[in-house]
């Protein structure tokens, strides 16, 4: 009899992929300044490390949040028995205050509608457990984040349909891919129940425009399907065009009493915003009661330690705080942002223009051997094994073209990201010679030639053993 | 309404599978809406159903303060807070891990090894059996759990996973032990109808009972499961609320001493928390242990969706690493257990009301199977209900944890002090006093060395409450 759960024992969880193998050549040979100047870069991680002397310094003022204090009263026993779903009240008033204000405070929310998780991947799994059943299915505009094909559908059992964006049009979402996908999932027997985007998105780096976010809610209303808005990237944004909430759409759009406002839901974390991954800090929020309540329960599978609610309600009631760290957070993001593009393009490297996010979209399709996956696999092994970057292909991001990657730009130094571009020039400088010389010495050189353009086996290699991979990565 | 409209939420989120709907919640509603205070509400509903440690908050709080360097916020320990703010590797930190295996070492006496690198984090216990219920089974299939056992089960080990709980049904003639014979019974009941069985379930220390298995049915468990090629999931939630003999022993010891029984250790995994042990329940610190490489691999990756804040990672790495303080928690703990259960069941001695025997947990089993009108789980509802709304104490019935008989009631004694005791057992016996004529004995409970004096902690009873409190299900607090 077999022992364990097709759960188990399938490969849903999505980290057999070759895309992790980045990763473990990363964990073998890391880049550290002095002591393995050779290693590999780390730029397939979207951490935000640029802030975190604004939290110290806020914690160095605050010493009661620190010592489990209150009005200098210790609260180490309430916090220790503090188990109740619903929350610390305080924190989540000032975390709905933080999210308004990211949100130019366009939009205010309840803290009555929202649900804390552990992490942002426990709420997307989650409201797939409330509003879908196993068999049924989410349509999502490509290239997403990879983690969504664990998290949406693993233990829940529901599909994804991919909603087909291309750079024709710079990856937005278009009436006539909805339709397609959605056509596609009648077609493979799915019933479809929502559509899920990430705004900002990762992996474009690009917020939503209007008419996009217009589309969508007319999409979900036509369809009578639900709509999640992952904002986890919202606090990111640091330049034009601004972030627009799907929910200040809605507010636009006088949708209040409408049924399309209780199928709208939002997913919130601050491990981007705030760089605080460890935290485990996730949110829900829907206008939708019954989502609410049922997702409350839920989360007893993934509550956020009392002791983080705690210190953190703490830190985002402190307007000063939060004022200041958003302004200054964007601005740093903005500069390391600039950094990588005039980088890249020294290196004769474009990408999608980007406003938000940790990461650019990055366009190397002219150093594509072929316009093919396999060509972009190729190329991406050379920069693992050769250049010695770790950056994530638009394959495992499901994207529908060859030749793009997503290269993140604020989980490292100034230097650690100028050492980067140097090497990516070097590559590209090599890359571009090496080719020139084969062409123009074609027949003299046949032989040589061929050794040089044979791709090693390794290239090919795709490792069937159990990857256990370190961490949790967007 | 068109019918699309009619299933925009799952079955899973508009059914009943989170069990919070139940008429047994009626005691939680009394108490949310009428809390017991000593001065302000002497008259309130007293909370005997929420099985919490709260007797050594003392002793932690004197830690926290002689460690500052345990917080990453405090200057002490500010140093590590970018490292451990990022670290989100599902693996946990090493020294969270390590700190773990050992503490849990500890309270079995050192007696057996943990590996660190089979310590995978879940979202408390909670987390940790929903997890091991979608690695070891599919939707349909079964695990087999004696009776009487923790409600919350029902929603931990079903409600998302589609997986049944079917009961091994133990009875109080020999109280309560778990048999061949019902886990035969129990077992082909599932084949006749054909639902196929993946495991057994155990909690050791038993909640409700607040008894430890011996060695003997360890023995005969691991017998059995092994026979059927079946899982066994021990949760060992409570392993250090043991308070006297016999001591625990956990299934652990079973499968590394016991060298003649045959076992195939793949399918031996064990739940732990320290929300009961520490009385950390807010802190959501959950453990899954396996003996096998592909579930701990599974259990990890699945950890991704209930991981342990790298925050309070950090704090319990250092709390646990200290020694000499967790050697005086764990005989602190367990002596002052031991004097609050001495004392409540010495109390209701004298009114004729007797206990399962019990030596470990945070509750005992009261017996008041001679108050029922008759022997019928209604007539265990009408007592209940007398209970909440007359004699004003929040007790959990036998038949919320499935017990096979009418009459047994949890009372939880470790999450209010001594005060409150009191004036539960003063209800307690006035109760009985005019419920039938029973002839109280000359009172020899009231020694003082019963009695915990805690100088450092607050009687202010309100401080026993959740300081934010709006009217919540049980379940709300993972555990009751």
């Amino acid at each position: 009899m077999r022992l364990l759960s097709r759960k188990a024992t399938c490969n849903s969880h999505g980290q057999d992929s070759s895309y992790f193998l980045g990763w473990q050549e990363y964990e073998k040979n890391p880049y550290v300044e002095v002591r393995n100047p050779k290693g590999i870069i780390q730029m397939g991680l979207a951490e935000n490390q640029l802030s975190f002397d604004l939290l110290e310094s806020w914690l160095a003022k605050n010493p009661d949040a620190a010592g489990f204090k209150r009005d200098g009263e210790s609260i180490f026993r309430e916090l220790a028995l503090f188990q109740d779903y619903h929350g610390l009240p305080d924190f989540k008033k000032a975390l709905v205050e933080f999210m308004a204000e990211t949100r130019g405070n366009k939009v205010t929310f309840n803290p009555n509608n929202l649900v804390l998780t552990a992490g942002a991947t426990s709420a997307n799994e989650t409201l797939m457990f409330c509003l879908a059943e196993a068999g049924e299915a989410f349509l999502l505009p490509t290239p997403y984040y990879p983690g969504f094909d664990r998290d949406l559908k693993w233990r829940t059992g529901v599909e994804i349909v991919p909603i087909h964006c291309t750079s024709s049009n710079d990856f937005q979402i278009t009436e006539s891919a909805l339709e397609e996908a959605y056509q596609e999932a009648q077609k493979r027997n799915l019933r479809v129940k929502g559509v899920l985007v990430t705004n900002p998105s990762n992996p474009l780096g690009t917020t939503m425009s209007r008419s996009e976010l217009n589309l969508l809610i007319d999409f979900i209303t036509a369809k009578s399907i639900h709509l999640i808005s992952d904002e986890i990237y919202s606090g990111t944004v640091f330049r034009s065009p601004g972030f627009i909430s799907v929910m200040e759409v809605l507010k636009d759009r006088n949708c209040h009493n409408t049924q399309v406002w209780n199928r709208v839901h939002i997913v919130y974390s601050l491990s981007k915003d705030l760089g605080l991954p460890g935290f485990r800090v996730g949110a829900i929020y829907s206008n939708d009661d019954m989502v609410v309540a049922a997702a409350t329960k839920m989360s007893s599978f993934g509550l956020v330690s009392s002791q983080t609610q705690y210190l953190l309600s703490a830190l985002l009631s402190d307007k000063k705080f939060t004022k200041n760290y958003i302004s200054e957070n964007q601005k740093r993001l903005k500069q390391r942002h600039r950094m990588l593009v005039m980088g890249l393009q020294n290196a004769g490297i474009s990408c999608l223009k980007s406003n938000a996010g940790l990461f650019c979209w990055v366009d190397m399709r002219h150093l594509l051997r072929s316009n093919t996956f396999e060509a972009e696999m190729e190329l991406w092994k050379k920069i693992v094994y050769d250049v010695r970057l770790n950056i994530s292909p638009g394959s495992s991001c499901h994207c529908a073209e060859p030749g793009w990657f997503r290269v993140c730009f604020a989980n490292m130094s100034e230097d650690t990201l100028n050492l980067a571009m140097q090497r990516l020039k070097a590559f590209v400088v090599e890359s571009t010679a090496i080719n020139g010389h084969n062409q123009s010495n074609c027949n003299y050189h046949s032989s040589k030639n061929s050794k040089r353009k044979s791709i090693p086996k390794w290239v090919f290699r795709l490792s069937s053993r159990d990857r256990d991979r370190d961490s949790d990565e967007r | 309404m068109n019918s699309n409209e009619q299933h925009l939420l799952s079955k899973i989120a508009t059914g009943n599978g989170h069990g919070e709907n139940s008429p047994y919640f009626d005691g939680w509603k009394a108490f949310e809406s009428n809390p017991f205070h000593l001065t302000n509400n002497p008259e309130g509903v007293i909370q005997m159903g929420l099985a919490e440690n709260q007797l050594c908050f003392d002793l932690i709080q004197e830690w926290i303060l002689n460690n500052p360097q345990a917080s990453i916020c405090t200057p002490e320990g500010v140093n590590d807070f970018r490292e451990i703010a990022i670290f989100q590797d599902y693996h946990g930190l090493p020294e969270f891990r390590n700190a773990v295996a050992k503490f849990m070492e500890k309270v079995r006496g050192n007696r057996v090894r943990f590996d660190p690198d089979r310590i995978v984090m879940s979202g408390g216990a909670t987390g940790g059996h929903e997890t091991l219920a979608f690695c070891l089974a599919d939707p349909g299939e079964a695990f087999l759990v004696p009776t009487p056992y923790y409600p919350g089960f029902d929603r931990d080990l079903r409600w998302r996973t589609g997986v049944q709980l079917l009961p091994v049904v133990c009875e109080s003639s020999n109280d309560f032990k778990v048999t061949r014979k019902a886990l035969e019974d129990a077992y082909e009941r599932a084949q006749e109808a054909n639902i196929r069985v993946k495991g057994l379930l155990i909690t050791n220390p038993s909640n409700p009972l607040g008894t430890i298995l011996d060695k003997q049915t360890l023995r005969e468990l691991v017998s059995f499961i092994n026979e059927k090629s079946i899982h066994l999931i021990c949760d060992e939630i409570y392993a250090a609320t043991v308070f006297s003999q016999p001591g625990f022993i956990s299934i652990s010891e079973i499968i590394e001493e016991e060298k003649d029984i045959a076992c195939n250790r793949d399918l031996i995994h064990i739940v732990y928390s320290l929300s009961k042990d520490m009385g950390f329940p807010g802190f959501r610190v959950g453990i899954v242990y396996s003996y096998k490489d592909t579930v701990v691999h599974c259990c990890r990756k699945m950890s991704s969706f209930g991981l342990v804040s790298s925050q309070t990672q950090h704090l319990i790495a250092s709390m646990l690493s200290d020694d000499a303080f967790v050697d005086r928690f764990l005989a602190e703990s367990a002596e002052r257990l031991e004097r609050r259960y001495k004392f409540l069941t010495c109390s209701l001695a004298e009114v004729v009301i007797d206990c399962l025997k019990s030596n470990a947990g945070l509750f005992l089993c009261m017996d008041l199977r001679h108050l029922l009108k008759n022997k019928t789980f209604e007539a265990e509802m009408e007592l209940w209900q007398v209970i909440i709304n007359e004699v004003k104490l929040n007790v959990s019935s036998g038949s919320s944890f499935h017990c096979s008989e009418p009459g047994w009631f949890r009372v939880c004694f470790a999450n209010m002090d001594d005060s409150t005791m009191e004036v539960a057992l003063t209800r307690i016996r006035t109760f009985v006093r005019q419920h039938k004529d029973v002839k109280i004995p000359k009172r020899k409970c009231w020694n003082s060395n019963l009695r915990l004096s805690f100088s450092s902690l607050r009687v202010d009873a309100q401080s026993m409450l959740s300081p934010h409190s709006p009217v919540q299900s049980p379940l709300v607090r993972a555990r009751n």
